[in-house]
């Protein structure tokens, strides 16, 4: 009986063709194909190329160390230092109650529908575009730099709270709700609890970025290293544009082991 | 069926009296869907009373609409002079921190600490910076340790709450519940969760302290024997509506067949 239905069953396949991942695959790499022979990447222009780039590179060493360039070196740098930490912890205030009201589970459904789209817009444009906007706006300098970086903090932080938000266990709410806590109580001793060492996860991981992005937002005027960083390029001083760059990977190493550490402090 | 619910002695003195009246609660959580039919129940100021019937028939729904976790259809729910179906906001949360609610996952927030977890019984209570600053009243505070060395945890009291066994955790529920200083007492199966010894011993201290602190108890529970053995009154509830109320020793083999349908589970 159960021989017979087994030989008239069709043919199982463990593993049947996945035909839209194929066609897909077979799509982009037609299309690699296409746009490398349009943009006009030939051997000849990457050999010329190689040969500027190796003379850019020979004029960057040794990296300039005279007393002045260093003083500009610092002034830039504790500058960026600045416009980081502060934009990282306004962003970080202001972020808490917008990534709150954004949560679907907490807010009221216009309030969170509103706040998710200011939140979409703060995260539409990269720091860099927010910053020409604030550059042309406030004018040039260390200010235009940390209204950017705050924006592009309050993006990010804020929908990442209201995701966390809306993953915890509504039971903890429940219960905290039924001793006839006020809402806020509810926010206090519920929601924070269970949120609070993500929360603080995220915001050392704005605080990594914000350094990186602080030197970025200078090259178009926000002030910091990287206004530093730009006028030597426009002088040609490549040894002190070596200089920078190092001083620069340097203090990123330094933003991601700490922000490492603050993480595991609060796990 | 038997029906000795008893005369109704809550005339005398209302805000007081400690006496819970339902009338013609109705439930439907889709139209047409009722999980309560027309409901009347009244519980008296003193004892445990244990709600058994199946899976799905709505004694939790009976349980959550009392202080409002689930919203009523229609009806009337008098506590302490009031209409609970009525109430909202702050007048809400007041009638609701008389009220102790003991759950089934324990629902304790598992990142605060065992006391924390009690003091967040006193939430209706504090205001809301106190809370936030954990400046809770030196009396609140006396008050926690001492239920949590009644419920048999004055040594946790620092632990985290995802620390403790399941039934160390209910055990904090109780005392969060009984935190609040509440005039009635209401568990949604506080031992499905636990093992049958646990069970017993949960069941013990819920009877234990109600009776301690003369407030009533309303308990669902699966477990008929333990319903027979703490209860002073039990209600079988079937598709929504009481199809059984009365003293333990009354509630028989034909009773429970009304209540729980089918015929050879009881042998």
């Amino acid at each position: 009986m159960s021989d017979t239905s087994l030989s008239a069953r069709p043919q199982r396949l463990a593993f049947p063709p996945n035909w839209p991942a194929r066609i897909g695959f077979t799509v982009l790499a037609l299309y690699v194909l296409y746009a490398g022979t349009v943009v006009d990447i030939t051997w000849a222009r990457f050999l010329t190329g190689l040969e500027q780039g190796s003379r850019f590179l020979s004029r960057m060493f040794p990296p300039n160390t005279a007393a002045d360039k260093l003083a500009l070196l610092h002034n830039g740098m504790s500058e960026s230092l600045q416009i980081a930490i502060i934009a990282t912890a306004v962003g970080v205030l202001l972020s808490l109650p917008l990534g709150l009201a954004a949560a679907r589970n907490l807010a009221p459904a216009p309030l969170a529908w509103a706040s998710r789209g200011l939140i979409v817009a703060f995260r539409t444009f990269h720091p860099v575009i927010v910053a020409i906007l604030f550059v042309k706006a406030v004018g040039f300098g260390a200010l235009a730099g940390m209204l950017a970086l705050v924006v592009a903090s309050l993006g990010f932080l804020s929908k990442l709270i209201a995701e966390a938000v809306e993953e915890m266990s509504m039971k903890q709410v429940e219960a905290v709700r039924a001793t006839g806590a006020s809402f806020l109580a509810v926010v206090i001793m519920a929601v924070l609890p269970q949120v609070m060492a993500r929360f603080i996860g995220f915001s050392a991981y704005q605080l990594d970025s914000n350094l990186r992005n602080s030197a970025l937002v200078g090259l178009v005027g926000g002030g910091g290293i990287g206004a530093t960083l730009f006028t030597a390029f426009q002088r040609f001083d490549y040894d002190f544009v070596l200089t920078i760059v190092l001083a620069i990977i340097g203090i990123v190493m330094v933003g991601e082991i700490v922000s490492g550490f603050m993480r595991r402090l609060f796990q | 069926m038997e029906a000795t619910t008893g005369g109704n002695p809550s005339t005398t003195d209302r805000s007081s009296d400690r006496s819970l009246r339902i009338e013609h609660l109705h439930k439907e959580y889709r139209a047409g869907e009722p999980v309560l039919r027309d409901v009347s129940l009244t519980v008296e100021g003193r004892g445990l009373t244990a709600i058994i019937g199946p899976s799905g028939t709505g004694k939790s729904t009976l349980v959550r609409c009392i202080n409002r976790l689930v919203e009523p259809t229609s009806g009337e729910i008098l506590f302490r002079g009031q209409d609970m179906v009525r109430l909202s906001g702050r007048e809400l949360r007041a009638a609701r921190r008389r009220i102790g609610m003991i759950f089934q996952e324990y629902n304790l927030v598992e990142r605060l600490s065992v006391i924390e977890n009690v003091l967040c019984g006193r939430l209706g209570y504090v205001p809301v910076w106190r809370a936030w600053l954990r400046r809770f009243p030196d009396a609140d505070i006396a008050r926690a340790f001492e239920l949590l060395d009644a419920v048999g945890l004055g040594d946790l009291a620092t632990q985290r709450a995802d620390q403790l066994s399941g039934g160390q955790r209910q055990r904090v529920g109780i005392a969060r519940a009984l935190m609040q200083e509440p005039d009635l007492l209401l568990a949604d199966e506080p031992t499905s969760s636990l093992d049958p010894k646990t069970s017993v011993e949960i069941m013990e201290l819920i009877a234990r302290r109600a009776s301690a602190s003369s407030i009533p108890a309303l308990v669902n529970i699966h477990n008929v024997e333990l319903a027979r053995r703490y209860a002073d009154r039990i209600i079988g509830m079937s598709k929504g509506s009481i199809v059984f109320d009365g003293p333990p020793q009354a509630l028989e083999d034909s009773h429970l067949l009304a209540i729980y349908g089918g015929e050879g589970w009881l042998e």
